[in-house]
């Protein structure tokens, strides 16, 4: 069991198994937790209010198994679908208004490294591509050039769907869309592009077809972040209900997406300062192993 | 668990990193010996925030604000304020304010007229979420036509958005209003932000007299734990915890819960009374309360009207006045009761709209009594001989009346 996360003796006939499930069996304090723990321990994540098959939700899931330090991991989230999954999540996590998810995370983090000043305090966004890329566009890419030390994950389901399934700028050209009664007229914002050119030492454009893929992409994002500098995952969960799939489609909408070739290939770009960063930790570990073994 | 016992936050009694006393704020407010000074309301602002324990500041540039927000930085880099940037827009101000707040920081902001419309979003979700934030509107005109002059009409945007509002008329009231201001906000059955409003140039650009408290002691420092709402810092894993979680998809309890936590918020606003009267010394100033002719104003308007109420005075004439210190709450007892046997009741404002006499109409009987103006906007002045006129001319007007229709 871990230390920070207990429960007051007084209090256990009254808290909800839930909570005690958490306290018993989430897996705070586990430097090797990921994926892999789904099935033998509580989630960070309860039910949510998703449609039935949404992409959006076993990305989340992913990513609360990969975060690397939950049990000092603060979430801001905005407005949209994403919004209906932030209540049932075991991290302290904020709503507050539509787009405004980087300043938010930008007072945040520098309010915890004030008061908390000899700690890690992580600060991960995680909002859809309306609040990132479209109203929340000035406040995304100005975090990144001050270099705030936060993650910023985008779910890209390329339209506005909470909503109704507007166009919105990572919408793909030619799409016909509300909004864009005649298909969308411009080229999807190359958002991370945009952001190696902003700023970010860590960047990622994928699917959330992939667990282990995932989960290694937001432990990079998330220690460089902490480390280097800013950090950007781009994710594709596809909106079913607007793009006309049926609930056990999402998984091959996904795949199918990120073949050679297409949008969602998997691409990452990792600066320098990250790189070394990175390989330092591989050292690491590797010595670890070691002197485990030896 | 980190707490306001925490051994790096130094408590009452203790000394900061800059080597202040942290002393109790009744102590601080009214025993501690003050000392005059002669300084600019802009430096007004720096010497109040340097004596807040201020966490965290945002600054963007606006005249008439830009100059204390800059000096706010200057205390930074002295090592007084925690953390201090220049935001991009106000409305990222504004969230960054929130983000540091949620954080459990004390937070400090300026901006005005056009960055207060351009921030106004965040106002309502401060209050919702119980966010203590204390921003310093050194208001302004609102577009267009742009104009960088002084006018109070923004105020009127700001009422409803269930922060504190407090007015000042003077340089002093602002140095006490700021520090006040944080300890109200900041009590947990109020937990609201705060507006400290100051009149744009009138007050932020002139050199006052100031009383200030000495320059070694601060205030205690915010313990966010002291708060009706949990501070997201994870110190209090792992419930379920989300702020503020909204309820647009659980339509059986949606209106209620939003309704009854609108009203909640409006209650933390009279909670904040009991609060402050002794703080401020009642929430609104009365000068010859038996006249039959009353003043009411809030801002410098209060300084033009007592102006005005010494020239009625010279000619042996007697003119009352009532000062309004805090807009939020609105003193509507102490306003009734200060109000019951006058006959005619002006409101001097500096806006176009005369926001406040709409306030003061809708909440005395009678109020037919209450004559809007004068009014000067856009920057215009108000001297007291305006006021004097506006008075002469009503009451000419009614005798006229009476005679026709005697
Ligand atoms: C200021 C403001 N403008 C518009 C809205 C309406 N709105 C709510 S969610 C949303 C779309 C969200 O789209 P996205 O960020 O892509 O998230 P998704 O729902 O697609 O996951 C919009 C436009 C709002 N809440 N606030
Ligand atoms: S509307 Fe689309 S994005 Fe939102 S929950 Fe349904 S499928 Fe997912
Ligand atoms: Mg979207």
């Amino acid at each position: 069991m871990a230390n920070r996360i207990q429960i007051n003796k007084e209090f256990i006939d009254i808290m909800p198994q839930d909570y005690l499930d958490l306290v018993d069996s989430g897996t705070f304090e586990n430097p090797n937790r990921g994926w892999k723990d789904f099935g033998t321990a509580t989630e960070l994540i309860a039910e949510h209010s998703l449609c039935a098959g949404c992409p959006e939700s076993i990305a989340f899931r992913h990513i609360m198994a990969s975060i690397p330090n939950p049990e000092d991991t603060v979430m801001v989230g905005s407005t949209g679908c994403t919004s209906l999954v932030f209540p049932m999540i075991a991290v302290h996590n904020i709503h507050s208004l539509f787009g405004n998810q980087n300043a938010i995370a930008t007072g945040l983090k520098r309010a915890l490294a004030v008061r908390f000043p000899d700690r890690v305090k992580d600060v991960i966004v995680l909002a859809g591509d309306g609040a990132t890329v479209d109203i929340g566009l000035d406040m995304t890419l100005q975090s990144w050039f001050r270099k705030e030390r936060f993650t910023t994950i985008c779910f890209d389901n390329e339209l506005y769907a909470n909503t109704g399934g507007q166009e919105s700028g990572l919408m793909q050209k030619g799409f016909l869309a509300k909004m864009a009664p005649v298909g969308k007229r411009f080229e999807k914002v190359r958002l991370p592009e945009i952001a190696r050119e902003s700023g970010c030492d860590y960047v990622a454009i994928m699917t959330a077809s992939k667990p282990s893929l995932v989960e290694k992409v937001i432990k990079q994002a998330v220690l460089i972040a902490r480390e280097i500098g800013p950090t950007y995952v781009q994710i594709y969960t596809p909106c079913i209900l607007e793009i006309g799939k049926q609930s056990m489609e999402g998984l091959q909408e996904m795949r199918t997406s990120e073949a050679p070739g297409e949008r969602f290939k998997f691409r990452e770009f990792i600066s320098p300062e990250a790189q070394s960063f990175l390989d330092g930790l591989a050292e690491k570990k590797k010595a670890e192993k070691i002197a485990a073994t030896t | 668990m980190a707490t306001q016992t925490d051994s790096r936050v130094p408590q009452i009694g203790q000394r900061n990193k800059k080597g202040q006393l942290v002393t109790d704020p009744n102590e601080l407010f009214f025993l501690s010996p003050r000392t005059s000074s002669f300084l600019t309301g802009s430096e007004v602002i720096r010497e109040a925030i340097r004596r807040a324990s201020v966490d965290f500041s945002v600054a963007y540039p606006i005249t008439p604000q830009s100059e204390a927000s800059s000096l706010v930085g200057e205390l930074y880099a002295e090592g007084y304020v925690g953390d201090y940037m220049r935001g991009e827009s106000e409305f990222a101000v504004m969230g960054q304010c929130a983000g540091a707040a949620f954080g459990g920081a004390r937070v400090f902001t300026t901006t005005a007229g056009p960055g207060t419309l351009r921030a106004f979003e965040n106002f309502p979700m401060w209050a919702g979420s119980r966010l203590p934030i204390q921003v310093v509107f050194t208001v302004r005109g609102i577009n267009s036509p742009l104009t960088i002059q002084p006018d109070t009409l923004e105020i009127a945007f700001m009422l409803e958005t269930g922060m504190l509002l407090w007015h000042a008329e003077s340089a002093q009231d602002l140095f006490d209003y700021m520090l006040k201001g944080y300890y109200v906000a900041e009590q947990p059955e109020v937990h609201l932000p705060i507006g400290v409003i100051c009149d744009g140039f009138f007050v932020t650009h002139t050199k006052d007299m100031v009383m200030m408290t000495p320059e070694d002691r601060t205030l205690p420092h915010y313990d966010p734990y002291r708060s009706p709402v949990v501070c997201m810092d994870m110190e209090v894993p792992p419930v379920r915890m989300m702020r503020d979680p909204f309820v647009m998809k659980s339509n059986y309890i949606s209106y209620m819960t939003h309704a009854s936590w609108q009203l909640e918020i409006r209650a933390a606003i009279e909670r904040s009374r009991k609060h402050t009267v002794p703080l401020l010394d009642g929430l609104i100033d009365v000068e010859n309360p038996d006249a039959e002719i009353m003043l009411i104003s809030s801002g410098t308007a209060v300084s033009q009207a007592r102006e005005a109420i010494r020239l009625f005075r010279a000619r042996g004439e007697k003119v009352g006045l009532i000062k309004i210190k805090t807009l939020r709450p609105f003193p509507t007892e102490e306003i009734r009761k200060a109000t019951e046997h006058a006959k005619h009741i002006f409101v001097p404002e500096f806006n176009v709209a005369g926001w406040l006499a709409r306030e003061i109409k809708s909440t005395i009987d009678r109020n037919h009594r209450v004559v809007a103006g004068p009014h000067v906007a856009g920057g215009m002045t108000m001297p007291p001989e305006i006021i004097v006129e506006e008075i002469e001319k009503h009451m000419a007007h009614r005798r006229n009346k009476e005679l026709v229709h005697g």
